[in-house]
C-alpha cells in the first residue's frame, strides 16, 4: 500500500452526517429500509409496511419495488434518477443454514436499459440488516468521489469526500477494512462495496463486496457481476460503501425457532462434511469442478460458444485448478457457509499491467470464468486465466460479459471482419491472452480499442454494421448476447430448454434462472413442450425465491442428500426444498411450502417482467436468442457435428441428409430448431400466465394477487400498443 | 500437549465424570451439558471426549478455534458466530452445542473428570 491511512483521511470532506436509532430485527425484519441521495446527500428512514413483505417478500423483491419507485418510463441508466439498491433477505444473515449471506443488488443496467439484479456473497448485505436496514437506495449523483459509511454499532451514517483512496478493488478494500477498524479482529466486522478503475469507463463495470479473511488477513471480494451495475456505481461518483457491524451472533434475526434452526444447518453441515469430497468437490475447487464434466458433455464453450469441447480443456480443469487454489481454508462467502466454494489462488504474482511482479490473492477463478475468460477465448494457460480473472476483479469488471465479448471480437477477428486497423493495432487471434490483458488495462486507463470493448457485444456488434459495414445476418448469429447482456458460459445448442432458459431470463442470458440441459438433453426426461414449459416455469420460479430470501443457490444442488437419486424428481433435490420450508417458518414464523415459494416468486417475477415492459423492453422479440445458442452457424461448425445433425435430419426433420448439400442442411436444421424455438416459445409463455406477446395477462396478474394500478396501467398500454 | 484420554473397558457408566464436568460449567448436573459424554450401546460405555486434534480449527470460519499454549483446543465465545461448522467437522462428536446459547462447547481437559472418575478410567495425559 503506498499511502498511509493518515494521509488518507487528510483529505476527507464530510457532506453528511445522519444519526438514526438502532432498532432490532424482529423473525427477519427490520421493517425499515435506508435512502441515501446523492445529488443533496439526503439521507432518511422508510417505514416497510406490511404489504410491502406481502408481495415483494424482501432481497430482490424489496430492491425491485423501491427500483420502480424512483425511476419512471423515459429514465436512463445515467439519469440521476436510477438506484442501486441492494439487500439481502428475511433468512439472510442467519449463520446457521449454508448459503445464508447473499445481497441482491438492482439497478437499471447500462447494457439492457431495464433492471438488472446479481446475487452476491460478502458480508455487505447481512451487516446492513444487522445495522437496521432491510434494503439501501442510493440515488443522485456525487460531485467527488465519496465514500458512504455506514457504524451499525453506533446508529451512524456518514457521506464524505474520498479524493485519495485507490481505485482497484484489491487495494481499496484492504485500505477501507484498514481505516475503519479499530485493531485486527475488527476487520472482521467491516464489509466494502467497490467498483475499480476500470469500471468506470466501461459498461460491463461489476461490483466488488468484501469480506475480511482471518486466516490470510486479507480482504476477500466477490462480485455482483452481470449488467453493469459497477459503471452506475462509477457513474454516481461512489468510491465505496463500508458498513461495519461488530456482534455478530446466531440469533440476530430474532428467529422464532432456534431449534430447528440449528438442527437444520447442522444436519446440511454434516452431509457437506461426509459427501462434497465425493461430490462435487466443492470445498477443493469450488464451481470449478465442472469444467471437465461441460466438457465431456460439449458444453463447455469454446471460440465464441462455436464448440463445446476441446482436447486441451484439461489444462484448465479442477486437477491444475486445484494446484492452484490454497487447500483446507475456509473458504465461506458468509459465515456458516460450510460448502467452502470460495476458493482463492494465493501469492498470485501477475506477468503485466500496473501490478506486475507484487503478490496478490485472486478470488477464483470459478467456472464461469473459466468457460468465459479461457475456454471460449481459446486461451489454454490457468494462470493467464487466473491473472485475467485478477485484473477483470480489481479494476471491476465482470469475466462473463468481459470473456464473451472478447469471445466474439476473436471470431470476428478471425474471420476478417475485425483487423488491426479496427483494433488500434491489437491481435486478437484465438488465445491471444496478451492481447485480452492489454484490453483489460486499455479499460483501466480509459484508453484506446479497450473503450470499445468495455460497450459490451450489442455496441461492438452494431459498430462494425453500422461503421464497417460488416454482414449483418452474421454478426447477428454469432454475437451471444440477448437484450444486450452477454451469455453465460454454456453451450445451449443441443438443449432446447435451456435455450429458453437463457432467453427467457427476465435480465438477459444468465443461468440463474433455469440450468436444464443435464435434465434436457441427457437425461431426456422432458421430451414435450409442455413439459419444457412446467420446467421453465417451476426452476425459475423456484430459484427466484433464493433472491428474495437472501439465499445461495449451490447450496441447494451442489451438495446431494444422501437417497435424493431415488426420489421423484432428484432434479428438485426435495430434501433441500423441504430444508427451505423449515428454515423460513423457523426464522419468519410463517408457514411455507413449495407453492407458497412460487407464488412469493411469481409475485416479484411478474413484477420485474412488467418494469421490463414499462421501461420498453419484455417484448417478444427481447427474447429471441442469435442462432449460435441454438445451433450450429458455419460449416466448420456443423462438421465438426456432422453425424449428430445429420440424425436429427433424418429422425427429427424426416429428410434425407444424404442427399443434400452442406448449404440445405444447414439452413434445413436450422428452420428446424427455431421452428421448435417458437413453439417452445408459446408453450411458456403461456404456463408463465403471459400473452403471445410475452405481456402478462390481467387474470395471471388476479390469480397471484398483483392487481397493483401501476402494474395494470403497464399492461394494458403496452396491450394497446401491441 | 495436554488432553483427556479415556478407557471404556473400565469404564461402568455411572456418569460422575459428566456430572462433574456440567456442574463445573453450567451449575448443574445434566449430561446434555457436558463435554464429556458416555455413549452406552450393546452393553458397553463407550467414553466420548475430545482428543484436541484440532480438525475442528481450519474450518472455523471467524478463527474463534485456537490451540493454547498447552495444545488444547480452545473456543473463544466473542468471536464465535454460532455456525456450528465446527460441530459438523469434528471426528469424534465431542463438539457439543446447546439450543439457547450461541456457541458450541468441548472439553478444555481441565481435568476434574478425572479425580470424580470412581474406577479410574479417565487419564489426563500431558506430552
Ligand atoms: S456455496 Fe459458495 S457461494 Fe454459496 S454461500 Fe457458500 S461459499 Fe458462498
Ligand atoms: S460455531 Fe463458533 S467456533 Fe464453531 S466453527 Fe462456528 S464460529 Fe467457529
Amino acid at each position: 500500500m503506498t499511502m498511509n491511512i493518515q494521509e488518507l483521511k487528510s483529505k476527507h470532506k464530510t457532506l453528511k452526517v445522519f444519526n438514526y436509532k438502532l432498532g432490532n430485527i424482529d423473525k427477519g425484519y427490520n421493517k425499515r429500509t435506508l435512502y441515501i441521495n446523492l445529488s443533496n446527500n439526503d439521507i432518511k428512514e422508510k417505514p416497510v409496511s406490511d404489504q410491502m413483505i406481502d408481495k415483494f417478500t424482501g432481497g430482490k423483491g424489496f430492491d425491485m419495488r423501491l427500483l420502480w419507485d424512483a425511476v419512471n418510463e423515459n429514465t436512463k441508466w445515467y439519469d440521476p434518477e436510477n438506484e442501486i439498491c441492494m439487500a439481502t433477505g428475511p433468512l439472510g444473515g442467519n449463520t446457521n443454514y449454508p448459503g445464508s449471506g447473499k445481497t441482491i443488488v438492482v439497478t437499471l443496467s447500462p447494457m439492457t436499459g431495464i433492471p438488472i439484479d446479481s446475487n452476491v456473497g460478502g458480508h455487505f448485505g447481512p451487516f446492513l440488516k444487522f445495522s437496521g436496514f432491510d434494503a439501501l437506495e442510493i440515488q443522485g449523483k456525487a460531485n467527488n468521489d465519496v465514500i458512504i459509511y455506514i457504524d451499525g454499532n453506533n446508529g451512524n451514517i456518514k457521506i464524505f469526500e474520498a479524493p485519495l483512496e485507490a481505485h482497484d478493488s484489491h487495494i481499496l478494500a484492504e485500505q477501507l477494512h484498514d481505516m475503519f477498524a479499530d485493531n485486527e479482529r475488527e476487520k472482521q466486522h467491516i464489509s466494502v462495496v467497490s467498483a475499480g478503475s476500470a469500471a468506470e469507463h466501461c459498461y460491463l463495470g461489476m461490483l466488488n463486496f468484501s469480506f475480511w479473511d482471518r486466516a490470510k488477513k486479507l480482504p476477500r471480494l466477490k462480485q455482483a457481476g452481470r449488467g453493469g451495475i459497477g459503471h452506475v456505481f462509477r457513474n454516481k461518483k461512489i468510491k465505496a460503501l463500508v458498513v461495519k457491524y461488530s456482534g455478530l451472533k446466531a440469533d440476530l434475526n430474532n428467529p422464532v425457532d432456534m431449534k430447528t434452526l440449528k438442527e437444520t444447518g447442522l444436519k446440511l453441515h454434516r452431509q457437506i462434511n461426509k459427501l462434497d469430497s465425493s461430490q462435487f468437490t466443492m470445498r477443493e475447487v469450488g464451481t470449478a469442478n465442472i469444467v471437465s464434466v461441460m466438457n465431456d458433455y460439449d458444453l463447455l464453450p469454446t471460440k465464441n460458444f462455436k464448440y463445446g469441447s476441446d482436447p486441451q480443456a484439461n489444462k484448465v480443469d479442477k486437477k491444475v485448478l486445484k494446484t492452484l487454489f490454497t487447500q483446507g481454508a475456509a473458504d465461506g462467502c458468509w459465515f456458516g457457509c460450510s460448502l467452502h466454494c470460495a476458493k482463492a489462488v494465493d501469492n498470485f504474482i501477475p506477468r503485466t499491467g500496473p501490478y506486475k511482479g507484487t503478490s496478490v490473492t485472486v478470488d477464483g477463478p470459478e467456472y464461469e470464468t473459466v468457460g468465459g475468460c479461457a475456454s471460449n477465448l481459446y486461451i489454454w494457460d490457468a494462470k493467464d486465466c487466473v491473472e485475467i480473472n485478477f485484473y477483470c476483479d480489481t479494476y471491476g469488471i465482470d469475466t462473463i460479459s468481459f470473456g464473451s465479448t472478447v469471445a466474439f471480437l476473436m471470431e470476428c477477428f478471425e474471420y476478417g471482419i475485425l483487423t488491426k486497423d479496427m483494433t488500434e493495432g491489437l491481435d486478437l487471434t484465438w488465445g491471444n491472452a496478451d492481447s485480452a490483458l492489454e484490453i483489460l488495462h486499455q479499460m483501466s486507463r480509459g484508453q484506446g480499442f479497450g473503450l470499445k470493448v468495455g460497450k459490451g457485444t450489442r455496441w461492438l456488434k452494431n459498430w462494425l454494421i453500422n461503421e464497417h459495414n460488416a454482414d449483418a445476418a452474421f454478426l447477428k448469429d454469432i454475437a451471444m448476447e440477448v437484450k444486450g447482456l452477454e451469455y453465460s458460459e454454456y453451450v445451449s445448442k443441443e438443449s432446447l430448454a435451456q435455450q429458453g432458459g437463457y432467453t427467457f431470463a427476465l435480465k438477459g442470458p444468465q443461468h440463474d434462472e433455469a440450468w436444464l440441459i443435464f435434465m434436457d438433453m441427457v437425461n431426456n426426461s422432458m421430451p414435450t413442450f409442455e413439459m419444457k414449459a412446467e420446467a421453465l416455469h417451476y426452476f425459475p420460479m423456484f430459484r427466484t425465491w433464493f433472491g428474495l430470501q437472501g439465499l445461495c443457490k449451490l447450496i441447494w444442488n451442489d451438495t446431494i442428500p444422501e437417497g435424493n437419486k431415488d426420489t421423484p424428481e432428484p432434479a428438485k433435490v426435495m430434501e433441500h426444498v423441504h430444508n427451505y420450508h423449515k428454515i423460513y417458518t423457523a426464522i419468519t414464523g410463517k408457514f411455507m411450502d413449495t407453492d407458497s415459494m412460487i407464488l412469493q416468486s411469481e409475485r416479484v417475477y411478474t413484477f420485474q417482467k412488467i418494469f421490463n415492459l414499462r421501461m420498453g423492453g419484455g417484448k417478444r422479440s427481447d427474447d429471441h436468442p442469435p442462432y449460435r445458442a441454438v445451433g450450429p452457424v458455419t460449416e466448420e461448425e456443423y462438421l465438426s457435428r456432422q453425424e449428430r445433425y445429420d440424425k436429427q435430419l433424418k429422425e427429427e426433420v424426416g429428410v434425407d441428409p444424404s442427399n443434400m448439400t452442406l448449404q440445405e442442411k444447414m439452413s434445413a436444421l436450422k428452420k428446424h430448431r427455431m421452428d421448435k424455438y417458437e413453439v417452445l416459445t408459446d408453450t411458456v409463455y403461456k404456463r408463465k400466465g403471459w400473452d403471445k406477446n410475452g405481456v402478462p395477462t390481467l387474470e395471471h396478474l388476479k390469480r397471484i394477487d398483483m392487481e397493483l394500478p401501476e402494474l395494470i396501467d403497464v399492461v394494458e398500454k403496452v396491450r394497446v400498443k401491441n | 500437549m495436554k488432553y483427556l484420554k479415556g478407557n471404556s473397558d473400565l469404564c461402568t457408566g455411572c456418569l460422575a465424570c459428566a456430572d462433574a464436568c456440567s456442574e463445573l460449567f453450567f451449575k448443574e448436573k445434566n449430561i446434555q451439558k457436558s463435554c464429556i459424554r458416555i455413549n452406552q450401546n450393546d452393553n458397553k460405555n463407550n467414553i466420548i471426549v475430545c482428543n484436541q486434534c484440532g480438525k475442528c480449527m481450519p474450518l472455523c470460519p471467524t478463527q474463534a478455534l485456537s490451540y493454547n499454549s498447552q495444545g488444547v483446543v480452545i473456543l473463544d465465545k466473542n468471536e464465535c458466530s454460532g455456525c456450528l461448522i465446527c460441530v459438523a467437522e469434528c471426528p469424534c462428536a465431542c463438539m457439543h452445542y446447546l439450543v439457547e446459547e450461541n456457541a458450541p462447547f468441548k472439553c478444555i481437559a481441565c481435568g476434574i473428570c478425572v479425580k470424580k472418575c470412581p474406577v479410574s478410567a479417565l487419564e489426563l495425559i500431558k506430552e
